[in-house]
């Protein structure tokens, strides 16, 4: 079963970090990524822009609204998201605390992916 | 990062919403900083043994303002409330806070924090430093540090700053969308400005000043994720992200300025450079352009090409244009004449600043560029005395040492080579 982490962190918080605390972050998350990859785990991962740079588009009327923002305004934010293969729930949210490890504050919300398709454009 | 570290990040980010929040109720600046800060002690006490609130800000806005409470009563010898009831049986009115500001005007109340310190009777560094501390939360010490004076003196600016800004009234009410507007422009001017009192540094001073452009930008976001559909926002907080992405190339070992067309790309920001890109996108469907905008779109056109050559100066000789229209000013006259001098060649760049010489004969960079564009036109003699003029007026050493190295170019090297922008 693969699942999707989704990351939700205060976005004033991340912001605020220095660059090199973000880089700290990132550099223990490498590590625990770089041990998913290993094993054949690990998916898709993703770290989203500020929602300052997000737009939704409205679609419950035609024609849809475009709105600058993101869709919901929360206290904490959808930052960004990885997707692994695991067995089973337990084991996605071994994952989770692995990760939480080295980026504590926020939340994950584990989410099982239903249709997946990995595909073909080049960042 | 340790408990500590987030739990200071928190705070930090807190602060605005929460003094904004403050200010309103208590409607004075001391009264609300303070409350704030006996808020910030307690959280320090009691967010390491239970856990984070869900909400810190509604946490420090409720705490605060029942110290500051608890504090008038007790000196007005009336019996206090016990401190610890105040804190334990916070969870239910947290949530019902929590849901009242996120009704309230949270968005008006921040800006206000923020329009108060541009007090247009302030001089732009008291704002700037007014804002620093109130808003930002920054310690004198460092932000005497960032201007580059002692700690005595900048707290004395600010402390006179707040004793004007208490007494001018600036209103409570909701803003209407006029005054709305122009709070806005004023507060988008102060944050431009704090920006480049940052950007400006050289030399040995400019890492301690970079904190100025870091606490710039978060403040520009921080407007922008309060009003998400203002384009102009969007603009600066671009022009912002695309000048601070080339920061990390802007200056040599020797802390020298190193020019635009010299600069190493590989060493800018492209995580910067790419949310800058995606602002401005945002901001053109607007079909509202104003002088952020256009400025943050003459940025993205030099940060998106990957030679110097390759920059699109007749787009952005266009755009100087549009600006001279929006916002006309002999500076934007003179940067245009430098884009100008690409297309056209020199001549006519020389013929554009003519008109200059009068509104910008104390101007640094006017003589740069004159000097620059006599150079490569092979006017040897007017180009020094030019240049001459330019190191007179230098406000900085390194200013002067890079005239200098084109002086020292009119005498080695017979190859016409000038300065190709007034800016780096």
């Amino acid at each position: 079963m693969q699942y999707a982490i989704l990351c939700y962190h205060s976005e004033d918080v991340v912001c605020s970090w220095t660059k090199e605390e973000d880089a700290a972050v990132m550099t223990k998350l490498e590590a625990v990524m770089g041990g998913l990859a290993k094993v054949g785990k690990l998916g898709p991962v993703a770290r989203l822009m500020p929602t300052t740079a997000a737009t939704t588009l409205r679609k419950s009327q035609e024609p849809p609204v475009v709105l600058d923002g993101p869709f919901a305004e929360t206290k904490e934010q959808l930052l960004g998201f990885y997707v692994v293969d695991c067995q089973a729930l337990d084991e996605a949210l071994e994952i989770a605390r692995d990760l939480a490890r080295c980026n504590p504050g926020g939340a994950y919300e584990i989410r099982p992916i239903s249709y997946f398709q990995p595909g073909v454009a080049k960042t | 990062m340790t408990d500590l570290a987030w739990i200071d990040a928190a705070l930090s980010s807190a602060r605005p919403q929460a003094l904004a929040a403050l200010l309103r109720y208590f409607r004075d600046l001391d009264t609300a900083e303070e409350a704030f800060q006996e808020a910030c002690l307690r959280a320090l006490k009691s967010w390491p043994e239970n856990g984070p609130p869900r909400d810190p800000a509604a946490w420090l806005i409720m705490v605060a303002r029942n110290s500051a409470i608890d504090a008038a009563r007790r000196r007005s010898r009336q019996v206090a409330l016990p401190a610890e009831e105040v804190v334990s049986d916070l969870d239910d009115t947290e949530t019902a806070l929590a849901e009242r500001l996120d009704d309230a005007h949270y968005r008006d109340d921040i800006l206000r924090l923020l329009f108060i310190c541009c007090h247009p009777d302030l001089p732009v560094t008291q704002q700037i430093a007014l804002a620093l501390r109130v808003v930002s939360g920054l310690s004198v010490k460092e932000i005497a540090r960032a201007f580059l004076v002692n700690e005595a003196a900048m707290e004395q600016r600010i402390t006179r700053a707040k004793r004007h800004v208490a007494s001018s009234r600036v209103p409570f009410e909701t803003p209407g969308a006029i005054e709305r507007a122009e709070r806005f422009a004023a507060v988008a001017a102060m944050i431009y400005l704090l920006f480049n009192e940052g950007y400006s540094a050289s030399g040995g001073e400019a890492h301690v000043r970079a904190l100025l452009c870091d606490e710039a930008i978060r403040l520009c976001r921080l407007l922008l994720r309060l009003f998400q559909s203002e384009p102009e926002i969007m603009g600066l907080t671009a022009l912002l992200l695309l000048q601070h992405a080339r920061a990390p190339a802007r200056l040599d070992a020797d802390g020298a300025i190193v020019l635009l067309e010299d600069q190493d790309r590989g060493l800018w920001d492209r995580t910067m450079i790419a949310e800058g890109l995606a602002l401005i996108d945002k901001a053109m469907r607007h079909r509202r352009p104003g002088p952020y905008q256009v400025q943050a779109a003459i940025a993205a056109l030099h940060v998106q090409a990957a030679r110097p050559e390759e920059t699109d100066w007749a787009q952005i000789d266009l755009l100087y244009g549009a600006l001279e229209q929006l916002q006309p000013s002999p500076v934007v006259t003179l940067n245009r004449a430098v884009a100008v001098a690409k297309v056209r060649g020199p001549e006519a760049a020389l013929a554009m600043i003519e008109p200059l010489a009068e509104p910008l004969s104390g101007y640094f960079h006017f003589f740069g560029v004159k000097g620059g564009l006599l150079m490569q036109l092979g006017r040897t003699a007017e180009a020094r005395t030019a240049f001459d003029r330019a190191i007179a007026l230098a406000r900085t050493a390194a200013e002067a040492a890079h005239i200098r190295m084109h002086l020292d170019r009119l005498v080695g090297d017979s190859a016409p080579r000038g300065p190709a922008r007034a800016t780096s």
